[in-house]
């Protein structure tokens, strides 16, 4: 009984993380102009405005360039830290680990806020750059995380063989560390990607008309009129996020497969 | 310092400065707004150096007088003036309009102006007008921390409440709190049985039934929120479902209300809640529960004494996710809440974008920033290693 009724109650609450996603679909395809189920009929027209419009063309352009940028940032940064934090214990350690953390735990309001005060009183708020510096800060924390995580399953004496045979270090770590960890460092890459790409808070505060990203031109979309074009933004948006899962999930099956290879030799 | 660690500072040193340099120090530079008072001092400087002798007894000197007229006459730029009316109107209704009177007549006024001007203008025979320019020439202030916690300084120095019609900010952060509590609370509702029967399926059918917890989780909090402001819309598929099964007789306002609020931020805050508790109870083998049937506990007991303890510290680590999220939530609630259910995050982007006061923003920021910091240190306290710092 008890038995039946969890399986029940554990249905319904799967049903609702998905329903909501699963009801724009038909939405975005209306040949409507309300936002209603059961749709009258189905037609492309939406997703026509959607590709045909400036706004968003321009909003979509600039999540690509802000995502890729930040993913080029974050990936850098945070795999170099990470290697750098996995190899020795160094003095001020911990407060290293603090600082980086924080960006992970102050409120993303606040953070936004603050980058807002500070970044207009040097010029950085309304520009491009300015939202790729505040996304890479919000998602290195991750990229860092994710290539600890690999590296804690790599041999470090790998890495002295490769030195002790001669090869300078930066070709030791290219052929030697970075094909073992590469599933850590691509699915940080991955995570700050569609870190940046979803990100709408910060983009709020420092972007001005010119800079939307997509998220930012559904929000003010939403507030301003509601068309079924937001719904076939969010559509296009939910089967990003699809694809950035089966990669990530693809890179991980091929790490854990790494792993095992290397733990059977 | 040995070579290794210098080493791992070099490549440490990137971040580390990408970090102090776009977030600590903005983060401080905030720290600073929420007490900083440049724009009297900036608009009226001779004044606030006259008045910074005067005792705040009585009428101030002549000299002040003087100074105040060859600073507003002299005024140029309409910037800092600007920035000076709002800041003193913040502190005092009507002051604004004093201000800008003073500026039309200013020109037309004869010297000795500490008879002249009061005659114009009423206020300027008033002390406690003089009292409220001096306090505001003071390079540092407690206003808009005090305002974020509706208090208030008279014009005598004491602090008070701020009259009911405009204490709106405790209000503010105890309806922040409650409803991140009861988000919180449904949250853990929602996810125990869930991440319960997905533990006991087959790693097969456990893996489908994650993914659909995962895709929401993937998909941005700005998409299903948007998908909730869809279905609720009065002749949104929710509506138009409950008239159809005869539920309700017709449309009924969901949108907008703190109901609203609710449905979305679960939605949107569950997997961070069913994905760690999952992991705990996956781990979980069955010999405990087998060993406490055996020595005849029934079932509730065997769940009470042994299940529930064992997997509490997943309970305990979303739990803190969930709640330290939806304290700083913004989107969601903006775009489904009507104005009744807004949190602090609300008027944080209000006083940004809309009534700039960025005194306030720093202010209430800060007050934020400080509630969620004892928020995580009490978690740490019950539940050492929660929350997302990283480990090395």
């Amino acid at each position: 009984m008890t038995r039946i009724a969890t399986k029940v109650f554990a249905w319904i609450v799967l049903a609702f993380l998905v329903a909501p996603l699963l009801a724009i679909f038909p939405l975005s395809f209306s040949s409507g102009t309300i936002l209603t189920l059961p749709v009258p009929g189905y037609s492309l027209q939406w997703y026509e405005e959607f590709f045909l419009n400036d706004r968003w063309l321009d909003a979509t352009r600039n999540s690509f360039i802000v995502g890729t940028a930040t993913m080029v940032l974050a990936t850098l940064l945070g795999t170099t830290a990470a290697y750098g934090l996995n190899m020795s214990n160094f003095r001020g350690k911990q407060i290293v680990l603090v600082l980086l953390s924080m960006p992970m735990v102050v409120p993303l309001i606040v953070t936004a806020a603050s980058m807002f005060l500070a970044f207009s009183a040097v010029g950085l708020a309304n520009t491009l750059w300015g939202l790729v510096i505040a996304h890479t800060i919000i998602a290195t924390p991750y990229v860092v995380i994710t290539v600890l995580a690999s590296l804690q399953t790599f041999d470090p004496n790998l890495m002295r063989g490769a030195l002790s045979l001669g090869a300078p270090p930066v070709t030791a770590f290219r052929e030697v560390v970075l094909p073992m960890i590469l599933p850590g460092v691509a699915a940080g890459a991955i995570f700050a990607f569609a870190t940046s790409f979803d990100e709408l808070v910060i983009a709020i505060f420092i972007t001005g008309p010119g800079e939307f990203t997509l998220p930012r031109q559904m929000f003010a979309g939403l507030r301003e009129f509601l068309s079924p074009t937001i719904a076939a933004a969010a559509v296009i948006m939910i089967l990003l996020s699809f694809v950035l899962l089966f990669v990530s999930e693809a890179v991980r099956r091929r790490g854990e497969k790494l792993v095992a290879r290397r733990a059977n030799q | 310092m040995s070579k290794k660690s210098r080493i791992s500072w070099l490549l440490v040193a990137p971040l580390l400065v990408l970090v102090t340099v776009g977030f600590l120090l903005p983060i401080g530079y905030t720290m600073v707004k929420a007490v900083e008072n440049p724009e009297v001092t900036a608009a009226l400087p001779r004044t606030a150096a006259v008045l910074d002798t005067w005792d705040g007894e009585g009428m101030p000197p002549e000299a002040a007088f003087d100074a105040l007229v060859e600073d507003i006459r002299s005024s140029r730029s309409g910037l800092e003036f600007g920035a000076m009316t709002r800041r003193l109107n913040f502190e005092l209704n009507g002051s604004r309009s004093v201000i800008m009177k003073t500026r039309r007549t200013v020109d037309a006024l004869d010297a000795p102006y500490s008879e002249s001007l009061p005659v114009e203008i009423a206020e300027w025979g008033d002390p406690e007008f003089w009292r409220l320019i001096k306090t505001n020439s003071n390079p540092v202030t407690a206003s808009y921390l005090l305002r974020a916690l509706d208090l208030q300084v008279t014009p005598g120095g004491s602090i008070e409440r701020v009259p009911a019609d405009r204490a709106i900010f405790l209000d503010l952060f105890m309806r922040t709190f409650w409803i991140s509590i009861w988000v919180t609370v449904i949250c853990a509702f929602l996810a125990y049985p869930t991440a319960y029967y997905i533990s006991t399926l087959s790693d097969r059918a456990a893996s489908y039934a994650m993914l659909l917890v995962l895709v929401p989780f993937w998909t941005s909090i700005l998409v299903r929120t948007t998908a909730w402001f869809i279905l609720l819309q009065t002749e949104g598929p929710v509506n138009m479902a409950l008239v159809w099964s005869s539920i309700i007789d017709e449309p009924i306002q969901l949108i907008f209300t703190r109901f609203a609020v609710y449905v979305a931020m679960v939605h949107v805050l569950l997997p961070f809640q069913i994905l760690p508790l999952y992991s705990v109870m996956k781990r979980q083998g069955p010999q405990y529960l087998r060993a406490a049937a055996s020595l005849g506990a029934p079932p509730w007991r065997q769940f009470l004494s042994v299940y529930l303890p064992l997997t509490l510290p997943g309970v305990a680590a979303g739990a803190a996710m969930v709640f330290m999220l939806s304290v700083g939530f913004y989107v969601t609630p903006a775009l489904v809440g009507g104005l009744q259910d807004q949190m602090v995050s609300y008027y944080i982007a209000f006083f940004t974008n809309q009534s700039i006061n960025f005194g306030m923003v720093a202010a209430l920021s800060l007050l934020l920033l400080v509630f969620t910091g004892a928020i995580i240190l009490i978690a740490h306290r019950l539940i050492p290693n929660v929350g997302g710092a990283i480990r090395a």
